[in-house]
């Protein structure tokens, strides 16, 4: 017995100072480790691709300056980058490596809501602040303390459609297909049915697929025969692409609205301009918004990389730099001291809005509604929280 | 009554398809008894040689078809002579993993060469719709279902009549009298994996155009469900591939229809299972005798 309790007090005693050490080498590190995690190969490669151009652009700009001013040294940033295949279980295993092998200071992504459900428990666990870019799903920061997230949360994004659809295209009856599987899709398309019927609307159809179908013809002719004014496809722009083709196909004819999935440069060519005439989305930001930081962002862009930025890059890049803003205030690499400067952010200057977190990890801000014409985006209106 | 003749012609539209990959694996099981997990990805592979040709040679439809069905029919082969053949006395259980590394191979030398991101098939056809009573059918649709059976009654043909047909049967039946008989087993295995990566050339470019978002992982489910297929009808079998096929296809799409579409995939599977529970050697399998 004595020697079983001699052994664990060996053990609590290794633990402990495990701890210590490492936390005072948090303190007393020599650069400042950022992780990315983002699929950059996968079915939403272009998304991946999108982060981390976004996010280099930042690391850059941080060391043409010099670093960041930590206290009272300038320390260099290192930007470590995980390929999450916008797989939960690679998402995972991007988590651990980052934070047990890398030791990084806090990680920026993964990008979409599945993978970011499933690398923030990882984080937290971890006390390692973790800022999702574009994960609108609910559930990604509840209960966590050392996560946040740069853009709105679904309910919003749904409430949005809703009362757009509702208000501004004066629409009766809405019909919705969704992709069940995936948790993105599915909050959507539930806070849109609820709030569609709140605002007087009648939801006429509540139709699902599966990731990775490509026939949606049965659940189309079902909504073409329920006769909708909006049919709201909160899905990813790979799948809105067959979706819309095969809507027509069928001839079914009525306003197409979608959240910021439907934003990448990829929606174009797979769907073809004349299927997206007319269409709606609601987004993060619209890019003809006259705003001087976000002008500036896009041009920089450019510049570097030779095509607009989407809203991911948007996201990351004010993803990353509150957390470089998180660092500076805190003066300190301790991994506490940063979440306590990240989560006291307010009317931070981001290139998709001024950013607060006010006691949780969703920040308050705006959305905005894009309608697609010509093959381009153009602005439709904001509607706040 | 529109409606559900609209349902009808989604139902054979996807059904050709299945019935058409169906087909490849049913073929190389009757043939040499082994599952061929990587004819999703020759499909998949079909599907990039028509884009190929289509975008970088500009040609029509019908020599796309065909240049990329003699393409699929030399990988089909080569993935044979280079994966299977050595492995023909092997236990069985060595090829079907050596079936599913070919599969993870060309899966993932596809996505390392050419990128994960998906492309957008070219339009092949200039689709248009015309009214049915109601409902609405595409010049597309009328191809795919029209070019599947031909297809198919052209296999069945090859397979009856003709002597490279005669000889895959005999190889099915027996293989090793098959040597006495003066017929080479190699050449008849080349035709069957010729043939079989052809068809899955041809769904692969009729699935390119009527869901013209391709990408190196999308022969993946569509392969699970055309094996499936095969199964139900009885592999093997190549009436058994085309009932399977559509049957599928109709379970499909009449479960989204006529029921609440999230349980689609749950009911179309546990009819599936019900179905092998009654008649576990498929629909149209016959029970194997063994002699005592």
């Amino acid at each position: 017995m004595k020697k079983i309790v001699l052994a664990l007090s060996l053990v609590t005693a290794l633990i402990v100072t495990g701890c210590s050490t490492g936390a005072s080498a948090g303190n007393s590190a020599s650069e400042v480790k950022v992780g990315l995690s983002a699929p950059l190969t996968g079915d939403i490669s272009q998304i991946g691709q999108s982060s981390k151009n976004a996010a280099e652009l930042a690391v850059e700009e941080v060391t043409s300056a010099g670093g960041l001013k930590v206290g009272d040294k300038k320390l260099p940033v290192k930007l470590i980058v995980g390929d999450d295949e916008n797989k939960p279980e690679s998402a995972a295993n991007v988590f651990q490596k980052l934070i047990n092998q890398d030791k990084v200071q806090g990680i920026i992504g993964p990008p979409t809501s599945k993978c970011a459900n499933a690398g923030a428990p990882i984080a937290d666990g971890a006390q390692t602040v973790m800022i999702s870019s574009w994960a609108t799903n609910v559930n990604v920061t509840k209960g966590k303390s050392y996560v946040f997230r740069a853009c709105f949360i679904d309910p919003f994004q749904g409430k949005v459609n809703a009362a757009f659809a509702a208000n501004t295209l004066k629409a009766k009856k809405a019909a919705v297909l969704y992709d069940v599987a995936s948790d993105y899709n599915k909050g959507l398309a539930e806070v849109f049915r609820d709030e569609f019927k709140k605002a007087g609307g009648e939801v006429v159809a509540f139709e699902s697929y599966q990731t990775k179908d490509t026939d949606f013809k049965s659940q189309l002719t079902k909504i073409k025969a329920a006769g909708p004014d909006v049919v709201f496809l909160p899905n990813y722009y790979n799948e809105v692409a067959l979706q819309l083709q095969q809507a027509k196909q069928l001839g079914l004819n009525a306003k197409f609205l979608g959240g910021d999935a439907w934003d990448s440069p990829d929606l174009f060519k797979l769907t073809g301009n004349d299927l997206l005439e007319g269409t709606y989305f609601s987004n993060h930001y619209a890019t003809d918004a006259d705003v001087p930081e976000l002008q500036d962002f896009i041009k920089k862009y450019k510049t570097k990389y030779n095509n607009v930025p989407d809203a991911t890059a948007a996201l990351t890049y004010d993803a990353i730099r509150i957390f470089f803003q998180g660092v500076e205030k805190a003066g300190s690499t301790d991994k506490k001291a940063i979440r306590d400067a990240v989560a006291a952010t307010k009317g931070f200057k981001g290139v998709t809005g001024s950013i607060s977190y006010a006691g949780s990890g969703d920040p308050v801000k705006s959305a905005v509604m894009i309608q697609i014409t010509g093959g381009k985006y153009k602005y439709a209106g904001t509607v706040n929280p | 009554m529109s409606y559900f003749i609209q349902q009808l012609l989604n139902a054979l539209q996807l059904g050709s398809i299945y019935a058409l990959i169906a087909l490849g694996y049913t073929m190389v099981y009757g043939v040499l008894g082994l599952i061929n997990f990587a004819h999703g990805d020759i499909f998949m592979a079909g599907a990039f040689f028509g884009f190929f040709i289509a975008v970088m040679l500009k040609l029509s439809l019908v020599p796309t078809l065909l240049l990329a069905m003699f393409l699929a029919a030399v990988l089909g082969i080569a993935i044979e002579r280079v994966a299977y053949r050595p492995l023909r006395k092997a236990p069985r259980m060595s090829l079907i993993i050596t079936a599913l590394g070919v599969s993870l191979f060309l899966e993932n030398f596809t996505r390392a060469t050419l990128g994960g991101q998906q492309r957008s098939f070219p339009k092949l056809l200039n689709v248009q719709e015309f009214a049915l009573g109601g409902a609405t059918v595409t010049n597309l649709q009328i191809l795919i279902i029209v070019v599947s059976l031909v297809l198919m009654l052209l296999l069945r043909y090859v397979v009856q009549k003709t002597m490279i047909g005669k000889a895959m049967r005999a190889v099915s039946d027996n293989k090793e009298v098959l040597a006495l008989m003066g017929i080479s087993l190699d050449t008849v295995v080349m035709a069957t994996f010729g043939i079989g990566s052809a068809l899955a050339a041809t769904a692969g470019i009729l699935v390119g155009m009527a869901y013209p978002v391709i990408d190196p992982y999308m022969g993946i489910a569509v392969g699970w469900k055309a094996f499936i297929a095969a199964v139900l009808g009885g592999i093997g079998l190549i009436d058994g591939a085309l009932v399977g096929g559509f049957i599928l296809g109709f379970v499909e799409i009449f479960a989204a229809a006529l029921l609440p579409s999230t349980y689609r995939d749950g009911i179309a599977f546990a009819i599936l299972i019900i179905v092998l529970l009654l008649k576990p050697t498929g629909l149209l399998g016959r029970p194997v005798v063994k002699k005592v």
